[in-house]
């Protein structure tokens, strides 16, 4: 396989502006083969944004994306698919195809990708489902599902590949602190066991400094903290200290840009 | 794998039903051509005035429909219409000195070439004309009529 | 003021473009589907057409007997009570047919696509396929547009026949008018072109009201009011089309049939 000093993905000087709000600026990451590489920062600065990025659903309007040193943005059609086969990807809410049973969900790379048979994709599909922990829910539909189970099915589905990368997509939120604790456990487990690399998008930062093995902090655009969770814990930098240890006000500041309070109480802020 | 059979056998009623709807609309509420691809013969006949008349429109005898009419067209030179029409080969018995007059189905209906029978011992014939035609009736001028003659009554009452 | 005219134009151009191309891509798709995801179109066909097939006959069949009514009652005025059957199917075969039953596939099956996709898309769905290196325009988009292009002409259909039995139930079993009268007027006037003048037409609008539904769900806004939106507009904008189409094309129809 390719040599394994090179990084798996390079973001170099990535620039990305959506309407006239610029994302990033500047950005640089760098994602190591075999680890577990958190993406943190505040909501709203992009961080689904950046994974799209990572994955060519968007094209950043400068720098690179590259993957196995490969600029992705070069790729056709067909090759980005084939790059595609060797990513799996977790969403926010699992994204499971809502018109087909648990087992069809995880069978639909399979059944898309390969010709195995009926009796092999069962195989596979079970197995996966085991992993999880969710073989007895096969033949469950979607909407059946809690949040917590839907996103197994999906992490599942993602894996029936068997890829190379993992992406997570903020696979923490809104679950309760069992299944937090089951995802925590799995992420794990898949990386280690499977010597995948994976990528988590979070702003969870306990669960995430559990797991992670390098961590980049993103804010404003760019990357403003870099390492391992406890480097990030213990830094001296406001901002860094501000997320890390969830003070409501700080750099980060707690208002959203807007017009002076009293002014704009008073009606003057119209001309 | 039952839903899908379920699924496909619906899928199968559905499209045999609209194919047999198909079917019914084409075949069953056109008349087609009542000539259906019978042999024909032409003739034509000429009209001072041939009013809505188009092409297709049925060539009647006794009420039977027997032809249809093929053609409508002006004749520049002297100035009336021609109307080419074939009848079926089967009636081939016509009399020469027929008399074909353009006539209304009902009183707001499509307009229709009737015949009426000559007593000749000469047959219509491919190519022949008609020579005995009548024009069609057009209404505003028999309103007109009408309301010129009542008009006239009116004023007679007064 | 004429600055904001000229922009909603220029906004309407580029949307009826974007339509367009979406039409093309759509279009080139269409042989490899049939191919290879014959059984999705199989789905949608069922999904369009088998469903919808309840309410367009309920439909046609109310339609045909008020066309019975309608007809017998004034065409008594001219003594002309034998033409109610060809009054009815003229109607049914080349207008009512065809805008009665897209507008019902509008309403039926073309909000049901408008949100099925639309909620798709904003549950991540499509982009986890495009993720798991699968098209969601292959995969999602031409098998239901396939679906309700096929299922549109034998719904019409189906709705003819139906209303012509409704029309013949009102006319002849209610109205007295005789049986042989109601066919034998029919089939005298209505002509192959007049049958076709319909066949094409449900045609066009099968193809225009999936069309539609399939794009405004797959550009809905992701949120619940996009979605929301996105159904109303599928409707309002497919109920237009197919009443400006259907004049255009009874005009054209109309000049070549002399």
């Amino acid at each position: 396989m390719t040599d394994t000093d090179k990084p798996l993905i390079e973001i170099r000087d990535l620039d990305y502006a959506r309407g006239r709000k610029q994302i990033f600026k500047d950005l640089n990451i760098c994602i190591d083969r075999g680890h577990v590489t958190a993406i943190m920062g505040p909501s709203g600065t992009g961080k689904t944004t950046l994974l799209r990025l990572i994955t060519r659903q968007l094209v950043p309007d400068r720098g690179h994306v590259l993957v196995d040193g490969v600029d992705i943005a070069t790729l056709n059609e067909r090759e980005l698919f084939g790059l595609r086969k060797r990513f799996g990807m977790l969403f926010q809410n699992g994204a499971l195809l809502t018109d087909l049973s648990v087992f069809e969900n995880v069978a639909f790379p399979l059944r898309e990708h390969t010709k195995l048979t009926n009796r092999l994709i069962r195989h596979i599909v079970l197995t996966k489902l085991h992993a999880v922990g969710l073989r007895g829910a096969a033949d469950m539909m979607p909407s059946e599902l809690s949040g917590g189970m839907a996103r197994r099915v999906a992490l599942a589905r993602a894996m029936v590949m068997d890829p190379e990368i993992l992406i997570y997509d903020e696979p923490f939120v809104g679950l309760d602190p069992i299944s937090m604790g089951v995802i925590v456990r799995l992420v794990r487990r898949m990386n280690d066991a499977l010597g995948i690399s994976s990528i988590i998008v979070s702003h969870d930062v306990q669960e995430v400094s559990t797991v992670a093995d390098q961590s980049y902090l993103i804010s404003g655009g760019k990357v403003v903290a870099s390492g391992s969770p406890d480097e990030l814990h213990n830094t001296s930098s406001e901002l860094v200290r501000q997320f890390m240890h969830g003070m409501a006000d700080g750099p980060v500041a707690f208002h959203y840009a807007a017009p002076n309070y009293a002014e704009q109480l008073l009606g003057r802020d119209a001309d | 794998m039952q839903q899908t059979r379920s699924v496909e056998l619906g899928t199968g009623l559905f499209v045999l039903l609209g194919i047999g709807a198909l079917f019914f609309l084409t075949t069953q509420t056109t008349g087609g051509d009542p000539l259906g691809g019978n042999e024909t013969y032409t003739v034509s006949a000429r009209f001072d005035n041939v009013g809505s008349l188009k092409n297709r429109a049925p060539v009647a005898m006794s009420g039977v429909t027997i032809g249809r009419v093929r053609e409508v067209r002006f004749d520049g030179e002297r100035l009336n219409a021609v109307v080419v029409f074939e009848i079926d080969s089967q009636y081939d018995k016509i009399p020469e000195d027929s008399d074909a007059s353009i006539l209304t189905a009902g009183l707001l209906g499509s307009q229709y070439i009737g015949l009426q029978p000559g007593g000749s011992d000469i047959y219509l014939e491919d190519g022949s004309e008609v020579m005995f035609t009548q024009s069609a009736v057009v209404l505003e001028n028999l309103i007109s009529k009408y309301l010129f003659s009542s008009g006239g009554s009116d004023a007679d009452d007064e | 003021m004429f600055r904001e005219i000229w922009y909603t134009f220029l906004e309407f151009l580029r949307t009826f473009g974007a339509l367009q191309l979406f039409f093309l891509q759509l279009l080139r798709s269409i042989p490899i589907v049939f191919v290879r995801r014959f059984r999705l179109i199989v789905h949608q066909v069922y999904n369009a057409g088998a469903l919808s097939l309840v309410i367009v006959m309920t439909c046609g069949l109310f339609v045909g007997g008020v066309l019975g009514l309608q007809g017998h009652s004034n065409l008594a005025r001219f003594n002309a009570e034998d033409s109610v059957g060809t009054f009815a199917a003229f109607s049914l075969l080349k207008e009512l047919g065809p805008v009665v039953t897209a507008l019902l596939f509008a309403g039926r099956a073309g909000t049901s696509l408008a949100s099925e996709i639309g909620l798709m898309r904003a549950t991540d769905q499509l982009s986890a396929m495009e993720m798991m290196a699968t098209n969601p325009v292959r995969r999602v988009l031409v098998p239901r547009f396939l679906g309700g292009v096929i299922a549109m002409p034998m719904l019409a259909a189906v709705f003819s026949c139906v209303g012509l039995f409704g029309a013949h139930l009102v006319g002849v079993n209610l109205l007295g008018v005789d049986a042989g009268a109601f066919w034998q007027q029919i089939q005298a006037t209505i002509g192959p072109e007049d049958v076709w003048e319909g066949i094409i037409k449900s045609f066009v609008f099968g193809i225009v009201a999936s069309l539609l539904a399939v794009w405004e769900g797959y550009n809905a806004i992701p949120t619940a009011a996009g979605v929301g939106r996105a159904t109303t507009r599928t409707v309002v904008i497919t109920a237009i089309c197919v009443l400006i189409l259907d004049f255009m094309i009874t005009a054209v129809a109309i000049n070549f049939g002399d």
